[in-house]
């Protein structure tokens, strides 16, 4: 585990980079986490973190197929939002763990 | 002084079987390569081309005739005989996909469109076609050619590549 200071605040990360503790994470935490790795985020891409976030707090499993059908973005769109490997694009710009679902 | 690591860049799946356990595996393997930022090919063969053929694809069956690993529910040995009563099979099917469903695993449709959506290649191989009477017009959308196998491992260049048989 390693911290790392990000717009202004010690955030502890794990070894990929993911956040251990939730609850550090800030809008302006999350803007400028993805800067670092080059992204620039939309209000969309907000939107689309807010519900990973939501979906992680109730404890529930995440899946792309669960994001295509939040109503926010469909699974092309999310593709498109964070290209490469986007749920874990995502969920790191979430403040959340790396998300362990198959799908 | 750590080791190089070289991450997986292209993967090609084939999918020669047409039960409902053996295309979601490969379907699975597939979407987790797309959602992992893995250039993906998936070439669909033999029986496999139920798994992309409208009138078949959300009518596929777990094989219950033959299959050791079949339980029971509770976990007794299945017998192969029971399999072989009519409706057998389709029920246990229809068990499965339930099952499947509330893992949050996709149907087979709803997979192909998925893996289509993160930029994965869904392709038919020409020479099952032809054996089945197939044309272009019996598969889903999603497919995006027909191919020879010479044209299938053409396509398997580049290093860090692997051909995956499901």
């Amino acid at each position: 585990m390693a911290q790392k200071e990000i717009a202004g605040k010690m955030i502890d990360l794990d070894e990929n980079g993911y956040f251990t503790d939730p609850d550090q994470w800030s809008k302006e935490v999350a803007l400028a986490y993805a800067a670092e790795h080059g992204d620039t985020l939309t209000d969309k891409h907000l939107e689309v973190i807010e519900y990973i976030r939501e979906k992680v707090k109730s404890g529930q499993t995440l899946t792309i197929r669960s994001i295509g059908k939040s109503g926010i973005v469909d699974i092309k769109g999310f593709y498109k939002l964070f290209p490469g490997a986007p749920l874990k694009k995502a969920t790191k710009y979430a403040g959340v763990s790396k998300p362990a679902s198959c799908v | 002084m750590s080791e190089k690591k070289y991450p997986l860049k292209k993967v090609l799946l084939i999918c020669a079987k047409g039960t409902l356990e053996d295309v979601l595996a490969t379907l699975v393997m597939a979407n987790g390569a797309v959602m992992e930022g893995i250039e993906t090919k998936v070439f669909f063969t033999f029986f496999g081309l139920d798994a992309i053929t409208k009138k078949r694809m959300n009518k596929l069956h777990t094989e219950t005739v033959g299959n050791p690993a079949m339980r029971m529910p509770g976990g007794l040995p299945f017998p192969t005989i029971l399999g072989m009563l009519p409706g057998v099979e389709a029920g246990v099917s229809a068990m499965m996909k339930k099952q499947i469903e509330a893992l949050d695993i996709p149907g087979v449709e709803e997979f192909l469109m998925m893996i289509d959506a993160g930029g994965g290649e869904i392709y038919a191989c020409k020479l099952a076609m032809d054996m089945f009477k197939l044309t272009k017009d019996d598969l889903v959308d999603e497919v995006k050619g027909v191919l020879t196998v010479g044209e299938f491992y053409e396509m398997a260049d580049g290093l860090q590549t692997q051909i995956i048989f499901t």
